[in-house]
């Protein structure tokens, strides 16, 4: 069955009735769409969606794009939340790969984390679930898994009064997605997977976001370093729309949050 | 099987956290109300974002929730609510506030639009209560 027939076989097994947009306006002001509702739970894709747009043309090599050990050890909070979001990434690659050893491996790293921000205990049991889906690779619900892992994490950061770590976290699953979505298109390149680099709303919103966390935490180094940087990210992810970025338009991004990661999963002697 | 646990965990996941939306009983019967109607397109094999949007809506008025898509991505965008919500609507808008074609399901107060981008970016989806009083509303997207 062709693409769009799944699509339509999805609604009639509901008993769809197709319409469009009735009772809606045919088109919104742009006072209107700047006051819409944006937030972090639905607002944000998880890197789930990116790296299943970038594998519609073609299966990139997963496992390729793995990378060593993080040390799990750092002390400063907002590398750790950077970190932590960056992981989760690496967890959805792993997925795609299919490397249950992999899988196994981050989650242990990610408790880790998680436990050295304080989070709740309750993502312990997240842990032994990603365990268990890996040993009985269960692709499917190890997305959904991670997915909810790092919404508890946010849970547990807003009811600790860490609401300024939530968007690290995601900042860093971005950040990483990013960079391994960047690089699969440079090792084979195409137009169709260059598009899902477009997304200069996204990091504007994040940015915007990051600027409005607490004075000592956007006066972290790390924190304004990334904050600065995303500025000229969010220049080179705005794309026109309908253009596909070209292989130097994609091979610049890479380059660009290749940097901020580096600076992100480096420890420094002090930390 | 894993999508049954799936959901379960998603419900799970509805119950416990109960810091990050300070949800009311009616916004949980609402998210109940659209995990019911988005699972049914986890059997096309959308996955189901754990992210939600939930809030309250009068007659005739319209929240709009900014999301960020992918060109090559499906997406089905479901909306769940409670009595006395009686007839509800969803559409996409892109960002320059262009109304999208979407495939489009209603079922009195439950409504899903299925949307395929062929731009990366962001886009709006906006969520109106047609007919029925002031009722809690929920939205959840799955893609694939």
């Amino acid at each position: 069955m062709s693409r769009s027939g799944r699509f339509i076989g999805a609604a009639s097994l509901l008993a769809a009735c197709l319409t469009i947009g009735a009772a809606q306006a045919p088109h919104l002001p742009a006072e209107q769409l700047a006051k819409a509702i944006r937030n972090d739970s639905i607002s944000i894709p998880t890197p789930g969606e990116l790296f299943a747009a970038l594998e519609k043309p073609g299966k990139p090599n997963w496992s390729g794009q793995f990378r060593g050990p993080l040390p799990t050890t750092y002390r400063n909070r907002a590398q750790i939340a950077l970190n932590l979001g960056g992981l989760i990434a690496d967890g959805f690659i792993a997925v795609e790969a299919q490397d249950s050893q992999q899988v196994k491996n981050i989650g242990t790293d990610i408790i880790k984390m998680a436990k050295a921000l304080g989070v709740s205990e309750n993502i312990l049991s997240r842990g032994n679930s990603i365990n268990e889906f890996a040993e009985n690779n269960e692709w499917d619900a190890l997305q959904e898994e991670l997915e909810a892992t790092q919404n508890e994490v946010k849970t547990s950061m807003q009811t600790h009064s860490d609401q300024d770590l939530v968007i690290l976290v995601s900042l860093g699953g971005w950040i990483r997605g990013t960079q391994v979505v960047s690089a699969a298109v440079m090792q084979n390149y195409d137009e169709r997977s260059a598009r899902v680099l477009r997304q200069p709303a996204l990091v504007n919103f994040m940015n915007a976001k990051v600027n409005d966390i607490s004075s000592g935490m956007r006066d972290n180094p790390l924190v304004k370093k990334v904050s600065e940087e995303l500025i000229g990210i969010e220049k080179l992810v705005s794309f026109p729309p309908g253009k596909a970025p070209t292989a130097d338009d994609v091979k610049k991004v890479n380059e660009a949050v290749g940097h901020v990661m580096q600076e992100i999963q480096e420890k420094s002697d002090s930390q | 099987m894993k999508r049954l646990i799936g959901i379960a965990l998603l419900i799970a996941g509805l119950v416990a956290p109960a810091g990050w939306c300070a949800e009311s009983d009616k916004d949980v019967e609402a998210h109940k109300a659209v995990l019911d109607l988005a699972g049914a397109f986890t059997n096309d094999g959308f996955k189901m974002r754990d992210g939600h949007w939930s809030g309250t809506l009068k007659p005739q008025e319209h929240a709009l929730i900014a999301v960020n898509l992918y060109a090559g991505n499906q997406y089905w965008f479901s909306v769940g609510s409670i009595e006395p919500a009686k007839k509800v609507d969803v559409a996409v808008y892109d960002e320059t506030g262009k109304l999208m074609t979407t495939e489009s399901y209603n079922e009195g107060e439950r409504a899903a639009a299925g949307f395929s981008p062929t731009s990366s970016g962001q886009y709006f989806v906006s969520i109106g209560l047609l007919e029925g009083g002031e009722s809690s509303f929920c939205l959840v997207y799955s893609y694939k």
